[in-house]
């Protein structure tokens, strides 16, 4: 009976990786196929999909872009919001229930309706940064919020932060030292894991890139949509490429972070 | 004296230096808009007015969007929390190591949606997609139609299904082994222990769940876009095309259907926590 039961979830458990992990194999398949027409497996293989890729300066350029974006909206978010966690955990608790709210918020409120007041804030008026790099960064720094928020409040609850920012005081330290000097180096951690799970998130956005700024600063995911129509083959690379990034970056990232 | 009002000065200034660009980032580019999207809502043509809330309801094509968008979210919801409870429950029946690389693959795949999901439900779904093939030989099939409602319910359930057992997973936890024994030994069938015990303390995490998955569903954009490169009338695809398409701009309008968007989210996040606090374990808790 206990053996019949163990079966029966190892085959429910099969079945779902099963279906998960189909698109991702197809694609993998398709492209590394020369041609995969009207049949069930593809003719031949190749590998001349993704010397394409790495062979076009379009999708360099994008991929450099959306590096290069992400990581300017995180780095934005984590410095916005370390004092304003410090100050909140260490002189301002009642703010932890504005915080609570807060974080919900972009949960709340899809993109793509913020994308509406966004798009007439921004086009023209005192801020006319709509359609270029600076409107992603900072609507990536409201998407992250409350990632970066959940990490980095998990590790100001774990720490005595009262306890060490006294200590250091008592040794002399101002309180801007003692952030820098002690607290600082206690949340190395829960700012690592926020910087992880925000960059997937970040890397993966479309919407903002496609109604904010589309063709006019190409990200990946943008450049993605804009090859549709070129080859599928082409087009699974870019996909393919584009998950291995991510998975790599996973990996590494659960490295570092059980090392810690 | 003197001093301390020196030391007020200071701590305002360190309070405003700590929390001021925040609070301003925040303003500009998370308040504003919505404040922007609510306020434009009643406005049309410089006046005060109901008149893009009347064109909503007016027009069969939104009504048309709202009801595409409802009846995805609502039907790949239910079939996402439903595969999710499964799931989990077999998770937790079989070994930590198939269980810990299971978990990863499933946070993995978490990500893998939107444009990229897109493409590859096309190229295994098309038409000429391999799995199409397949059932089209087995005979199961005549034709799918990856670009309609079937397809995109698909992709949706698709990608709730990892968000439903991420979500799902810790609740399980509070589920003890020993309670199923323990009812066994009072005479309950599985299915008795399944009705009386584990469904009724799931419930806080099934809703709060389903509720996630919802909102999930009704603000997805990139996956539909992609696939159907914004020909398929939802909601989230009708509102971008009437402030960034290429025919008519009406972004009063489309600030008018995000209110109501919004609305139908609040009302379905209102339904379910009312139902949550009836149920009898949630107050005790």
């Amino acid at each position: 009976m206990q053996r019949n039961n163990n079966l029966l979830h190892r085959i429910v458990i099969a079945v779902v990786v099963l279906v998960m992990v189909l698109p991702l194999v197809a694609t993998l398949l398709y492209s590394l196929s020369t041609h995969w027409g009207a049949t069930i497996l593809p003719d031949g293989f190749t590998f001349k999909w993704y010397l394409d890729l790495l062979g076009e300066p379009r999708f360099l350029a994008s991929f450099g872009r959306s590096l290069l974006v992400c990581i300017c909206g995180l780095f934005l978010c984590i410095v916005v919001m370390l004092p304003v966690i410090f100050l909140v955990f260490l002189s301002l608790p009642g703010l932890k229930k504005v915080f609570n709210f807060i974080v919900v918020l972009p949960f709340a409120v899809p993109p793509v309706v913020s994308s509406v007041g966004l798009l007439q804030l921004y086009s023209d008026g005192f801020l006319p940064i709509s359609g270029t790099f600076w409107i992603l960064i900072f609507t990536y720094f409201t998407i992250v919020i409350p990632f970066v928020y959940r990490s980095m409040a998990n590790s100001f609850a774990a720490i005595n932060l009262h306890d060490l920012v006294d200590a250091a005081r008592l040794l002399g330290a101002s309180t801007p030292k003692a952030f820098f000097l002690c607290v600082l180096p206690n949340l190395k951690k829960g700012i690592l894991s926020a910087c992880f799970i925000s960059f997937s998130i970040l890397f993966g956005e479309f919407v903002f890139a496609n109604i904010l700024v589309g063709s006019r600063y190409e990200t990946m995911q943008i450049y993605l949509y804009n090859t549709r129509s070129v080859s599928g083959h082409y087009t699974s690379a870019l996909v393919i490429f584009y998950f291995a990034f991510i998975f790599v970056f996973t990996l590494l990232a659960n490295r570092i972070g059980n090392k810690k | 004296m003197v001093k301390k009002h020196y030391h007020h000065m200071s701590k305002a200034l360190t309070y405003t230096a700590c929390l001021g660009p925040f609070a301003i980032l925040f303003f500009l580019f998370q308040l504003a808009p919505i404040l922007w999207v609510v306020i434009n809502s009643f406005i049309y043509e410089g006046e005060f007015t109901f008149d893009n809330y009347r064109a909503i309801w007016e027009s069969a094509f939104t009504m048309q969007a709202f009801y595409n968008s409802l009846w995805l979210s609502l039907i790949s919801s239910v079939l996402g929390l439903l595969i999710g409870l499964i799931t989990v429950n077999s998770l937790r029946r079989v070994p930590g190591k198939i269980r810990n690389a299971v978990i990863a693959f499933i946070n993995m795949s978490s990500n893998f949606s939107g444009v990229p999901l897109a493409f590859a439900f096309i190229i295994i779904l098309g038409t000429n997609g391999a799995l199409t093939l397949l059932l089209r030989e087995i005979g199961l099939i005549d034709d799918f139609e990856l670009y309609g409602k079937w397809g995109l319910l698909a992709i949706y359930t698709y990608f709730q299904i990892p968000l439903s057992v991420l979500l799902l997973y810790p609740a399980f936890d509070s589920l003890k082994d020993e309670w199923q024994e323990a009812a066994a030994l009072l005479g309950a069938s599985i299915w008795q222990y399944v009705y009386k015990v584990a469904l009724p303390i799931l419930t806080p995490a099934m809703i709060g769940t389903f509720v996630i998955l919802i909102a999930n569903a009704m603000g997805a954009y990139a996956s539909v876009y992609a696939l159907t490169t914004g020909n398929y009338n939802v909601i989230t695809i009708r509102i971008a095309a009437l402030v960034s398409g290429d025919i008519f701009l009406e972004p009063n309008l489309a600030a008018a259907i995000s209110v109501v968007l919004m609305l139908i989210m609040a009302f379905i996040v209102m339904i379910n926590y009312t139902v949550l606090n009836r149920s009898r374990y949630a107050k005790k808790q």
